[in-house]
């Protein structure tokens, strides 16, 4: 009963690697709005920051949370511009579906 | 605490002040002032390039190891400010005939500029992450950039998604090697994997995600699907901009980030870019031949065109790096000029992208079509143009590393995509002629096209010093 509720490092990087992947797949797989692709993708980021956080707890080394810092930031940068992107697409096309945008293929 | 020595980033210090300035220039003066913004960022970028031929290129690690300052991110950073002041001069009609002339403009390509300039002297991830970070978020929103434009809107939705999908790759790879080598730094990574006795599987799997990450930056095969929708639906100037130096600045990196923290794993990413390489030059060189679009034809021919300055990557040596550098200046000079053309592709008013469009052009403009032939024939490496010597060099450091496959695979390439270059030289020449184009081409269009020509015609008499020079910065990674 112990070792179950003992967690350790491996669970921490399991977690983050499903997290990651469901945020790729979240990309690929999704057909019906880019918001969620959005989603996914501050998912990933977020996933790598759990990475970071666990790596720097068992190193005892403080640049992974700094890098955890730094990455938030960025991430907050990202989507507001991933966001103001959409909302071009919004005005010109009036959708913002996955499959709508497709005008430019080959 | 080390004293604070900032002399060696003034170029990019420069750039950063007059970024903030011509952005606050702008929000106060408002549109009129965008034209005086770009000719004042152009000579910005030549008096960078002036403060860092006469800054010391000798090794400097600044910033607690943050950056470094080498010949290699001196020589780097000369094609970057190249590469930004040409494109940036090309724009400036472009943006006044699309009545997109925004201040902005100038602004974020400086801004650009400068994450490209960090990009090549970074010495440790977070450096890097950043320094990419902040030139990718700069070209989301130029590939925005015709915001009253369905395809421009959407490109950018393309470039933005996969582009932060490249950076989470990215982060997830340095994540990784954090974890399994104990440090961001690359020195210290570089050190602690000398001496290991072998390589961590979890630092492998973590450079694959970097490498895999990068290839995205430079659109190399497997993941260059976002280069042709990318180039074709963002404005023009945007492309060329695109085209020239984004390439660079990521390639430089690439290279930094190969030859030092991951030099004891050299055997895992030499394969890696072997497969990459081939793609890109058989992709390069296959796709572009059904394509109508004259800016996906350069979209595949900058795919191409990586693949063969992986091979030069792949050869390991500082011949090998330095012959890159040389093919990366050859580069620019091509791609600026093909594009001086693709900007002035005009008729009424309106800007044309069909090859076909070309026809009777060397009735038309018998100046601009020679110049354009000439650039062709480089770009599918006739001699005795300088696209010749650049794909000589590569191949002859492929050949002293023994990479006889990828340097035949690299010379077939060539061979097919002089198809679509010679193709585009019939539909100039031999055509039956349609409308003319419109004749109001602006000066400094007409200045780099002058240039270029002129630089691949005379390069013939010059390649050693070039090539010289380029190996002497390559050694400084090594």
């Amino acid at each position: 009963m112990e070792s179950v509720l003992n967690i350790g490092m491996e669970h921490y990087l399991i977690l983050a690697g499903i997290l990651f992947t469901i945020g790729v797949f979240g990309i690929f797989l999704n057909r019906k709005n880019v918001i969620v692709i959005l989603m996914s993708i501050e998912l990933m980021l977020l996933a790598v920051n759990i990475n970071f956080i666990t790596f720097s707890a068992y190193l005892d080394d403080l640049a992974g949370q700094v890098f955890v810092m730094f990455t938030l930031t960025v991430a907050a940068a990202e989507a507001a511009i991933g966001l103001a992107i959409l909302v071009v697409f919004f005005r010109n096309k009036g959708s913002i579906a996955v499959e709508d945008i497709s005008s430019m293929k080959g | 605490m080390d004293d604070l020595n900032l002399m060696p980033i003034l170029p990019e210090l420069f750039l950063i002040a007059i970024g903030m300035a011509f952005l606050m220039i702008g929000v106060f003066k408002g549109n009129s002032s965008t034209n005086t913004l770009c000719w004042a960022s152009c000579i910005g970028f030549v008096i960078a390039a002036v403060l860092l031929m006469k800054s010391d290129w000798s090794v400097t690690y600044i910033l607690s190891d943050m950056l470094v300052i080498d010949s290699f991110a001196g020589i780097m950073k000369l094609l970057i400010l190249l590469g930004l002041t040409v494109s940036l001069a090309l724009s400036v009609q472009y943006l006044h005939q699309e009545r997109i002339a925004r201040f902005e403009y100038p602004v974020l390509v400086i801004f650009a500029g400068v994450g490209m300039m960090f990009m090549v002297s970074s010495n440790n991830m977070l450096s890097l992450y950043m320094a990419l970070e902040l030139q990718s978020l700069s070209l989301y929103v130029l590939a925005a950039f015709h915001r009253n434009s369905l395809r421009s809107g959407e490109a950018a939705a393309k470039y933005f998604i996969l582009g932060a999908l490249s950076s989470g790759m990215l982060l997830f790879g340095i994540s990784l090697i954090y974890g399994f080598v104990g440090s961001v730094d690359f020195n210290t990574i570089r050190e602690t994997l000398s001496s290991l006795d072998s390589i961590p599987p979890g630092f492998t799997v973590g450079m694959v995600f970097v490498l895999a990450a990068l290839a995205f930056k430079i659109s190399a095969v497997p993941f260059h699907m976002w280069t042709p929708d990318v180039y074709q639906g963002a404005p023009t100037c945007v492309t060329a901009f695109f085209a020239i130096v984004p390439k660079v600045a990521a390639l430089g990196l690439l290279m930094r980030l190969l030859f030092v923290p991951f030099e004891a794993a050299t055997d895992q990413w030499m394969q890696i870019l072997y497969f990459i390489s081939i793609g890109s030059l058989v992709i390069g060189a296959f796709a572009a031949i059904s394509q109508d679009n004259i800016k996906r034809i350069f979209a595949y021919s900058s795919i191409g065109n990586i693949g063969y300055a992986l091979i030069g990557i792949v050869a390991g040596t500082a011949a090998g790096v330095g012959s890159v550098i040389v093919f990366l200046l050859i580069y620019i000079a091509m791609t600026a000029g093909a594009f001086v053309i693709i900007l002035s592709m005009r008729r009424n008013g309106l800007a044309v992208e069909n090859v076909t469009d070309l026809a009777g052009f060397s009735k038309n403009n018998p100046v601009m079509a020679y110049a354009m032939a000439a650039i062709l024939f480089s770009l599918s490496g006739i001699p005795p143009l300088a696209g010749f010597f650049g794909k000589l060099f590569i191949f002859e450091a492929a050949i002293e590393s023994e990479l006889y496959l990828l340097a035949t695979l690299g010379i077939l390439a060539s061979v097919v995509s002089a198809y679509y270059y010679l193709r585009i030289i019939k539909i100039m020449f031999f055509d039956e002629a349609v409308d003319a184009f419109d004749n109001d081409i602006a000066l400094a269009k007409r200045a780099v096209l002058l240039i270029v020509t002129l630089f691949l015609v005379v390069f013939i008499f010059v390649p050693n010093f070039l090539l010289d020079s380029a190996m002497l910065a390559a050694t400084s990674l090594f």
